[in-house]
């Protein structure tokens, strides 16, 4: 027999208790692994076939041109992202999960610590997968440092930079999902509402034709901003420094998390 | 032994026809509000998103100039100011017409025939090739010497033999093959009142008609002569998140002989000059003619076709109103929510249990909610393309930016093939939805196959290689309905999605056929698996 814990220590414990609690959850659902798979297979998919389709041009950014495959591997990772808070949701477990825990910012800040550690795993793998198959591919392509172009290293500061800012671009993409999902708590929604601010902005950006627009939507665009990450060559023509553009994708994804942490304490579930 | 007589309900059947369903199921649609807030979103999305690209385009000027009132482009007071208005043809289309033209006046009916021994450009560099496809010289009968004017040509060309053009848009082919002095080419075009009909032949002896073509209003004096041009060189490179274009002039030599005229040419002498603003040509290789014992050798640039929009094309500022429907992919996400929800809020409910158990033939009830769902984003396709063309234009017209004119029946296939892009769209959801039953593995799929290819080819995100067989095979295919201006066979430009020209490789309707195609396809994959599988 087990003393009840007295309510200091149950405080101590809560937070590795709600961790365990939400990984459970989160691994035992048989769409997480499909959907980490997913992400990985589609972006070395959509990066290899960009590679694969390249031509030597003028001003290409080959890290960039290697890690295409990240825009499209970002919608899956949105998913698992919404997945997490909405499925809880939509089948009223989450009723329970506040039950059990009741500190509502804690289960929140455990949902995004998991999301978004699976995220970063997974993102590691296919950034490398994706510059592993630039390294190979684009030598091929005439893409040779006889032609004045550099083989794609991570000993390179630039491309390491690329290459780690894409990973973080992706968690911070899967938090921005998170957060929203736990405003809009439906999943068909939140993917929507998600996509829209993703894939919006870059094609606001590339339409209009004022060039002052353009930069404006560029550097307040969560996808626009985040990806000057991946950012190569031509970096002092960017409206932002990589890492400031990746740091507007982060206040996007804080927005969003404070206002689902908002959203989750002060509505009903 | 007692018979058992089977209960029956005194009441007394209702009517359960497919109309009664198609009732069921829009009341369904119709009580859900948030569905209908969606929708509303998805109009107001596409406007906005509309409203917004013109105010921020038409910004591009230095203040805001005041519209010259109805149609026809806006002309900015200062030349410094916003982009140069645009050139028109003489039915109103967008045009370029610039050349090098050696010519008399031509009263009255009367013909003129030369012949042509050679065609060549300036030594081909690395960036650069010699003479461009269309590169062109030959005989040329104009109203006017202003741009724009109405004309008839019988021409050489670089790669695409002799051919008969006239008024920027019309082309017909000749005698095919490359011009030499070993095989030169004769070309005549004859003036009989409106009428001007071109003739080739190897030999000057036997002569084949090519075309005969009416120009309404050509007056009695005309200006025929001889004339040479080479369009631009256009690189395009796409690279991930940007597109370059590279322009380069290029500039046409031809040598013309046995020049030979009938009927009244009042002019002693041949009078040489640029249409359109004089251009250096390239250094070394000035525009210009020299005539010497009946031999005429004359070096032009430019081009005299339709323009093409876009920034690749010289013609930046100046877009036609199909680019403002960009917004509708914001408004299809809102759309493919619905339609999403429409389906997979019955599995959640278990509402899908009694759906099938008053109306037993499944079939029948994934038609009523493909009618339904299709008949309400058909109309929020039609509202949100209207509203967006009203307020477009409107906008366009108040801060001074001007549209690139697109004629009327093409305004309206922009419009209705919208609203049944977004219709189609939204029924190849609900099948989505029907077969994989769960909201977020239907809304990714059907944003995976519209949306992302979509986003992926007009961000130049992928090469246009990649680009091009994107917008052939995938749902997003269907965005071609909203091509505003054609692509010509006889213009060589950037015809990109990418880079703000909104060209697709397939024909409006042929894109359109491959949603329908995707959608087709995956209602009957639905219609299988809902009578098969376990509600």
């Amino acid at each position: 027999m087990s003393l009840p814990l007295s309510a200091g220590q149950r405080s101590h414990r809560a937070w590795p208790e709600t961790l365990h609690a939400e990984w459970t959850k989160l691994r035992t659902l048989a769409s997480t692994g499909w959907l980490l798979a997913g992400a990985v297979a589609l972006t070395v998919a959509v990066s290899t076939a960009a590679v694969a389709a390249a031509a030597v041009a003028p001003g290409v950014d080959l890290a960039k041109l290697s890690l295409t495959g990240i825009q499209a591997g970002q919608a899956v990772a949105v998913i698992l992202a919404v997945l997490a808070i909405s499925n809880e949701y939509s089948t009223g477990m989450i009723r329970v999960t506040l039950t059990a825990m009741p500190r509502r910012h804690t289960v929140l800040a455990a949902k995004a610590a998991l999301v978004g550690g699976l995220v970063l795993a997974a993102g590691a793998v296919t950034v490398l997968a994706s510059v592993l198959a630039g390294r190979l591919i684009l030598p091929e392509r005439g893409f040779t440092p006889a032609n004045g172009y550099q083989l794609l290293s991570l000993g390179n500061g630039p491309d390491l930079r690329a290459a780690c800012g894409s990973v973080l671009y992706l968690a911070l993409v899967a938090l921005l999902a998170l957060g929203i999902a736990a405003v809009v708590r439906d999943s068909a929604v939140a993917i929507g509402t998600v996509l829209a601010l993703l894939y919006l902005f870059p094609i606001a950006a590339a339409v209009v034709s004022n060039h002052h627009w353009q930069r404006h939507l560029e550097q307040i665009g969560p996808t626009t901003a985040g990806l000057y990450i991946q950012a190569t060559a031509g970096v002092h023509a960017l409206p932002l420094t990589p890492w400031q553009g990746l740091g507007v994708l982060a206040l996007w994804a804080m927005g969003a998390l404070i206002l689902g942490g908002l959203v989750l304490r002060f509505r009903d579930a | 032994m007692t018979t058992i007589t089977p209960y029956r309900s005194p009441v007394q059947d209702g009517p359960d026809g497919f109309p009664q369903l198609l009732h069921a199921e829009w009341t369904k649609f119709r009580t859900v509000r948030g569905w209908v807030i969606g929708m509303i979103v998805a109009i107001l999305v596409t406007a906005g998103l509309g409203l917004f690209l013109v105010a921020a385009s038409g910004n591009v000027s230095c203040g805001v100039s005041s519209t010259g009132g109805g149609s026809g482009p806006v002309r900015h007071g200062a030349a410094a100011c916003g982009p140069p208005p645009l050139l028109q043809g003489p039915a109103g289309e967008p045009v370029t017409d610039s050349f090098y033209f050696v010519r008399q006046p031509l009263t009255g009916n009367g013909s003129i025939t030369v012949r042509v021994t050679s065609l060549t450009g300036v030594p081909p560099g690395p960036m650069q090739p010699g003479l461009m496809p269309w590169s062109k010289a030959g005989i040329l009968i104009k109203q006017d010497l202003s741009q724009g004017s109405a004309y008839a040509a019988m021409m050489v060309t670089s790669g695409n033999g002799v051919r008969m053009q006239w008024n920027y848009t019309g082309d017909t082919p000749g005698l095919s093959g490359a011009v030499s002095a070993a095989s030169p080419r004769w070309l005549r075009l004859t003036r009989d009142s409106d009428t001007i009909t071109g003739y080739d032949s190897t030999d000057g002896a036997h002569w084949t008609q090519v075309g005969a073509v009416h120009l309404a209003g050509l007056p009695s004096a005309v200006q025929a002569g001889l004339f040479a041009t080479s369009p631009q060189y256009i690189a395009i490179s796409t690279s991930f998140g940007s597109g370059n274009v590279n322009n380069n002039q290029t500039v046409a030599t031809a040598v013309f002989d046995h020049v030979r005229r009938s009927g009244a040419w009042p002019a002693i002498t041949w009078t040489g000059g640029d249409i359109g603003p004089a251009t250096e040509g390239i250094q070394g290789f000035p525009q210009g003619y020299h005539q010497a014992a009946g031999r005429f050798t004359v070096t032009g640039s430019g081009d005299i076709a339709p323009a093409i929009p876009g920034p690749g094309n010289g013609n930046e500022g100046h877009e036609p109103i199909g680019f403002f429907l960009a917004g509708t992919v914001a408004g299809l996400i809102a759309v493919i929510v619905v339609a999403t929800m429409f389906m997979t809020a019955e599995y959640r409910r278990g509402l899908i249990r009694t759906t099938l158990a008053v109306s037993p033939v499944r079939g029948r009830v994934l038609a009523a909610k493909a009618i339904v769902i299709g008949s309400a984003a058909f109309v929020t396709g039609l509202a949100a393309a209207v509203g967006t063309v009203i307020v477009a234009t409107g906008e366009a017209h108040a801060s001074g930016y001007s549209l690139w004119p697109v004629p009327w029946p093409a305004e309206l296939r922009l419009i209705a093939g919208t609203a049944a892009l977004v219709a189609v769209a939204a029924v190849l959801t609900l099948a989505v939805a029907t077969m994989v039953r769960r909201s977020a593995a239907a809304v990714m799929l059907v944003i995976v196959a519209i949306v992302v290819p979509y986003f992926l080819t007009f961000t130049a995100a992928v090469p246009a290689v990649i680009g091009e067989w994107l917008l052939r095979i995938t749902p997003a295919a269907a965005f071609a309905v909203q091509q505003s201006t054609p692509r010509y066979h006889h213009v060589q430009a950037a015809y990109l999605p990418g880079l703000g020209d909104g060209f697709f490789p397939l024909a409006p309707w042929a894109g359109l056929a491959v949603l329908c195609g995707w959608a087709a396809l995956a209602l009957a994959g639905a219609a299988y698996l809902l009578r098969r599988r376990d509600a």
